[in-house]
């Protein structure tokens, strides 16, 4: 059996933040659908306004961090369970990797840029 | 009792046969909750993060692109899409709960194991039936 020496002590960290992050969706996930069935449809205006509170935008942040940093674990491991030649493992995992960058970056500037 | 040396079988030096059932059906239902699991995970990731950022910039940008989007909304086939989606968020949350519990070592025993998992099927199941009355 070949032991890999690189890497030691990420792979519990991992654990717990994917852990973390999901209890953070959970939540935010009760008071979304919560909302929606309460509220039923919303008007643009109404939509509009309930972004443009600063804790609506800044929660609304932290939810999508949560999401993306959970996407990038998940698809990492299952990366690491499917695809075993190295090189495309590591360009997929750099393409998913840049991906969730550009979302979170697209997120803040859908957030606060409207 | 007398020792008797025993005859101890030789390693097999023969490549054991693989057998991979992948038809799902034959899956016990823990390991169909687990896969299930992993597809909606992928899926939403592929499509769902992005369709999720393009929604909320459209509909937050003009009145024009929400009514785009209500206009979508309203269609048949955008809504069995859509009903999908929900599925996929839904069993990826439930069964993402029942993993935590199994975290902290609730129903970690072969009885709860299976009926937590059962229950996690049917609650996904139910939980996308009433959205979708809730949308139709």
């Amino acid at each position: 059996m070949n032991k890999q020496p690189v890497g030691a002590h990420y792979g519990w960290k991992d654990w717990m933040i994917q852990r973390i992050t999901a209890v953070v969706m959970v939540a935010f996930s009760i008071v979304i659908l919560g909302f929606f069935m309460l509220h039923g449809s919303v008007s643009h205006v109404e939509w509009k306004q309930l972004f443009q509170g600063e804790l609506v935008r800044i929660l609304a942040l932290l939810f999508f961090l949560a999401v993306f940093y959970h996407a990038w674990i998940g698809v990492r491991d299952v990366l690491m369970d499917y695809i075993k030649p190295l090189w495309i493992r590591l360009s997929l995992q750099v393409l998913v990797c840049l991906f969730l960058i550009v979302c979170s970056i697209w997120t803040v500037s859908i957030l606060w840029g409207n | 009792m007398a020792s008797r040396p025993v005859a101890q079988p030789k390693p097999s030096t023969k490549a054991r046969p693989k057998y991979y059932d992948l038809n799902l059906l034959n899956l016990p239902t823990p390991g169909l909750v687990s896969i299930f699991h992993r597809i909606t995970g992928v899926a939403m990731f592929l499509f769902l993060i992005p369709l999720t950022l393009v929604i909320l910039q459209t509909t937050l940008q003009s009145e024009a692109g929400f009514a785009v989007w209500e206009g979508y909304f309203n269609n048949l086939f955008v809504k069995c899409i859509l009903m999908g989606f929900v599925w996929a968020f839904m069993h990826h949350l439930f069964a993402g709960i029942r993993y935590l519990l199994l975290d902290l070592h609730i129903g970690v025993n072969k009885a709860p194991a299976q009926a937590s998992a059962k229950f996690v099927l049917a609650a996904g199941l139910i939980a996308t039936a009433i959205f979708a009355v809730r949308v139709w």
